[in-house]
C-alpha cells in the first residue's frame, strides 16, 4: 500500500511531498527494485516446482519410440503413449478404478470416524484427553514398514493369525491400514477446525432446546464444512499416493492400485524401460490431483498448516 | 483461542472427580460420551497400529526355520525363538556389502544411508524452504500462482516422481544433457545418493516453504517497523526477528520432514531400485528382508528404525522445544509450561522489541 501511495504523483504541493517523504524514508526506487527481485524470485520458485513436471508431460507426448529423447518440445506431438497405457496387458484402467475405490472408501471412513473423535477432543471434557492426543500423535510417527510383517502375517492368515480371514488382494487389506495414518491426520485437522468455532454458537443452540449432539450436527458441522472438505482432500491424496502397503498386499494385477501398476510397467522387450508409457500413466494419475489442488489451493494450504501453526 | 484454553484447562482443575464438578454446561458429565465417540478411532489405531507394533516386536525375536523335511522333502514351515539374535547379528558383520561407507554390514550401510540422506535433505530443504517463504512473503501480487506451483511437487505421488526423476537422471537423459556430463546417476554410484537428495528436496522443500510462510504471516508488521526505526540491517532483522519468531512453526515442519525422510521408501525403491546399496534406506532394507521371507530380521530392523524415529522426535521436542501437540496436554502440563511460556511470551516479547529503546 505504501509503495502505491508513494508512486502515485497525486498533487504537486510541496507540503504533501514532504509528508510523503517523511512518511516513507525509503526511496521508491529501492522498493521497486525489491519488488522486481521478489517477482524474479517467485518466477524461480515456480520454475523449480514446475520444470520436472513439465519434463514428465513432455516425455509423455513423444512417440513411444522416442522415450529418452531430450528435445524440450516434443516433435512430433503424439498421444500414442496415452493409448499404450490402456493396453489390456497393463491393467491400468482397472488399477485406476481400484485406486478410486480404495482412496474414496478410506476418505469416507476416515471422515465419519474422525469427525466424532474430533468433536470429543474439541468440545468434551474428560479425563485422559492428553493421553489420547499423545496416542494419536505417536500413531502418525511410526514407520509404515513396521506394519508390513505383522499385517502380512495377519492378512495371509499364517501363524499366529490362522483364525484371521485371508485378506491378501482385497481392498480392506489396504483400506484398514490407510485408516491408521488417515485418522491421526483427520482428527488433528478437524479438532483444530472445531476449536476455531466459538463454543457460544452451540450454547446458543442448546439454550434454544437442542441437545449437544443436535447442536453439533446442525450448527458446527455446516460451519466446519470447509475444514471437513480440506481434510477429505488431504486424506484422499495421501491414500491415492500410498505405495508401500499397496505394493505388499495387492499382488494380483486386477487388484493393484494405480501407483503399484505404474511401478510394474514393463516394455515389450522386457529390457527397455517404456518411459513414454510410464510418464503418460504418471500424468494420468497426477492430473486429477493437480486440478483438485489448483481449485482448492487456499483450503489445502490452510489444512496443511493447521497441524504446524496454531 | 479463548475456547481452547478453557477446554484445555478444565481437566487440570478436576483431576479426580470430573463427574461431580459442574464447570460447564457443555462439559458436564460427558466423559462417557467422549470415550464412546473416540472408541472407533482408538479401536482402529489399536488394531491397525498398536497390535502390529507389538507383534512386530515379538516377531523380531523369532527367525524363519523353514527347511526341507528330510523324510518327505516338503518345505516344513516354522519359526523358532532366537532371542536377541536378530539384533546381535548386525554387530557380527556376516552380511558385508560395498556401499558409500566402505565394506560394512548391510544393516549399518542402510543405517548410515538413512541418516546421511535425512541430514543432507532436511538441511537443504529447510534452507530452500525458508528462502521460498521469504520471497513469497515479500510478494504483493501473484502469491496465488506461486502457491499453486508449490503444491505441484506435493501432489505428485512419490512413486511417480521417483520414475519421473529416473527419466531425468537417465544416462542419456536431460540432466546429463544440461550438465554436459556423462554421470551414471542410476547405477548405484556415489551420484545415486545425490540423485535421491535432489529428487527429495524438489518434492518437499516447497512444503517447508508453505509452513514457514504461514508462520511468517503471524509476525506483526510493527515488529519489522520497529527494527527499521532502530536501524537494524536486513540480515540482522532476519536473524533476530524473523528466525526466532518463525521458529515454533519451522521446528514442527522440520520435525515432520525429518521423520518422513527417516522412513523414506518409495523414492530409492522406485528411482534407483531395490538392492542398490548406495541408496538403500532402512525401510527398503527391511522390506527386502520381508520379501526374502526373513520376517524376524525384517521386523527387527523396522523396530530399530521405529526406535530411531522416536529418539529423533524426542530430541526435537527436548532440545528444540517442538510443540507437536500444540495443545495443553493435562498430564504434561508441568513440562509443557516452559513451551507455553515461550509461546505466550511472544506477545510481550513484541512489546519488548518495540519498546526496548
Amino acid at each position: 500500500m505504501a509503495t502505491a501511495a508513494a508512486a502515485l504523483p497525486t498533487e504537486t504541493h510541496t507540503s504533501t511531498d514532504e509528508v510523503a517523504q517523511l512518511a516513507h524514508p525509503k526511496p521508491s526506487r529501492k522498493v521497486l527494485a525489491g519488488m522486481i527481485l521478489s517477482y524474479v524470485g517467485m518466477a524461480l520458485i515456480v520454475l523449480y516446482c514446475i520444470l520436472p513436471f513439465y519434463w514428465m508431460v513432455v516425455s509423455s507426448l513423444r512417440l513411444p519410440t522416442m522415450g529418452r529423447s531430450t528435445q524440450f518440445i516434443p516433435n512430433p506431438v503424439s498421444f500414442l503413449n496415452f493409448q499404450a497405457v490402456f493396453k489390456p496387458g497393463n491393467n491400468f484402467g482397472r488399477s485406476l478404478i481400484n485406486s478410486i475405490i480404495v482412496s474414496g472408501t478410506t476418505t469416507i471412513l476416515t471422515l465419519l470416524i474422525g469427525i466424532v473423535a474430533a468433536y470429543a477432543l474439541a468440545r468434551l471434557t474428560f479425563r485422559g484427553k492428553g493421553m489420547v492426543l499423545w496416542i494419536i500423535m505417536a500413531c502418525s510417527m511410526f514407520p509404515l514398514i513396521t506394519l508390513i510383517v505383522p499385517l502380512l502375517k495377519m492378512f495371509s492368515s499364517t501363524a499366529p493369525f490362522t483364525w484371521f480371514p485371508y485378506w491378501i488382494n482385497t481392498y480392506q487389506a489396504v483400506i484398514l491400514p490407510y485408516l491408521s495414518f488417515g485418522l491421526p491426520l483427520a482428527v488433528w485437522n478437524l479438532t483444530a477446525f472445531f476449536r476455531q468455532l466459538p463454543v457460544e454458537l452451540e450454547q446458543a443452540a442448546m439454550v434454544d432446546g437442542c441437545t449437544p449432539g443436535q447442536a453439533f450436527r446442525k450448527v458446527i458441522i455446516p460451519l466446519a464444512a470447509p475444514g471437513v472438505f480440506t481434510t477429505a482432500i488431504i486424506v484422499f491424496i495421501g491414500a491415492w499416493n500410498e505405495f508401500l502397503i499397496a505394493l505388499t498386499f495387492l499382488q494380483e494385477p486386477n487388484k493393484q492400485t494405480a501407483t503399484v501398476a505404474i511401478s510394474k510397467f514393463t516394455g515389450t522387450t522386457g529390457f527397455d524401460t517404456p518411459y513414454g508409457t510410464i510418464m503418460a500413466a504418471g500424468v494420468i494419475v497426477t492430473v486429477p490431483l493437480l486440478i483438485a489442488v489448483l481449485l482448492f489451493q487456499r483450503r489445502i494450504v490452510a489444512g496443511l498448516t493447521a497441524g504446524g501453526v496454531k | 483461542m479463548a475456547t481452547t484454553t478453557a477446554v484445555g484447562k478444565t481437566p487440570v482443575a478436576v483431576p479426580d472427580d470430573g463427574h461431580k464438578h459442574k464447570k460447564n454446561a457443555l462439559s458436564d458429565g460427558q466423559g462417557r460420551l467422549a470415550w464412546l465417540l473416540l472408541a472407533p478411532t482408538l479401536l482402529i489405531i489399536l488394531v491397525m497400529a498398536g497390535i502390529p507394533v507389538v507383534m512386530s516386536i515379538r516377531e523380531s525375536f523369532f527367525a524363519n526355520t523353514s527347511k526341507p523335511d528330510p523324510n518327505t522333502g516338503l518345505i516344513k514351515q516354522g519359526e523358532s525363538f532366537v532371542g536377541f539374535q536378530n539384533f546381535s547379528q548386525i554387530f557380527k558383520g556376516q552380511n558385508q556389502v560395498q556401499g558409500s561407507w566402505g565394506t560394512i554390514d548391510r544393516f549399518w550401510n542402510a543405517f548410515f544411508n538413512t541418516t546421511a540422506i535425512t541430514i543432507v535433505c532436511v538441511i537443504l530443504e529447510t534452507i530452500l524452504g525458508i528462502a521460498m517463504a521469504l520471497i513469497m512473503a515479500k510478494a504483493f501480487r501473484g502469491r496465488g500462482v506461486v502457491r499453486a506451483g508449490i503444491l505441484v511437487p506435493w501432489a505428485i505421488p512419490t512413486i511417480v516422481s521417483a520414475l519421473m526423476w529416473k527419466l531425468i537422471f537417465d544416462e542419456a537423459g536431460v540432466m546429463n544433457k544440461i550438465l554436459g556430463a556423462h554421470i551414471l546417476w542410476l547405477a548405484d554410484t556415489g551420484a545415486s545418493f545425490w540423485a535421491i537428495i535432489i529428487a527429495d528436496t524438489w518434492k518437499t522443500a516447497p512444503f517447508i516453504g508453505l509452513l514457514t510462510l504461514a508462520g511468517l504471516q503471524t509476525i506483526p508488521a510493527e515488529v519489522y517497523e520497529a527494527a527499521k526505526v532502530d536501524g537494524a540491517t536486513a540480515w540482522k532483522t532476519f536473524l533476530r526477528i524473523t528466525l526466532p519468531m518463525v521458529k515454533p512453526t519451522l521446528v514442527v515442519a522440520v520435525l515432520f520432514r525429518t521423520l518422513d525422510t527417516l522412513r523414506m521408501f518409495d523414492l530409492p525403491y522406485g528411482m534407483i531400485g531395490p538392492g542398490k546399496y548406495r541408496v538403500e534406506t532402512l525401510s527398503v532394507f527391511s522390506y527386502q528382508e520381508a520379501v526374502a521371507v526373513r520376517y524376524g530380521s525384517a521386523a527387527a530392523y523396522s523396530i530399530i528404525l521405529f526406535i530411531y524415529v522416536l529418539l529423533v522426535a524426542s530430541l526435537f521436542v527436548k532440545v528444540l522445544g517442538a510443540d507437536v501437540i500444540g495443545d495443553s496436554a493435562p498430564k504434561k502440563s508441568k513440562k509443557k509450561k516452559k513451551d507455553q511460556e515461550a509461546e505466550t511470551a511472544q506477545v510481550p516479547a513484541l512489546e519488548q522489541v518495540g519498546g526496548a529503546h
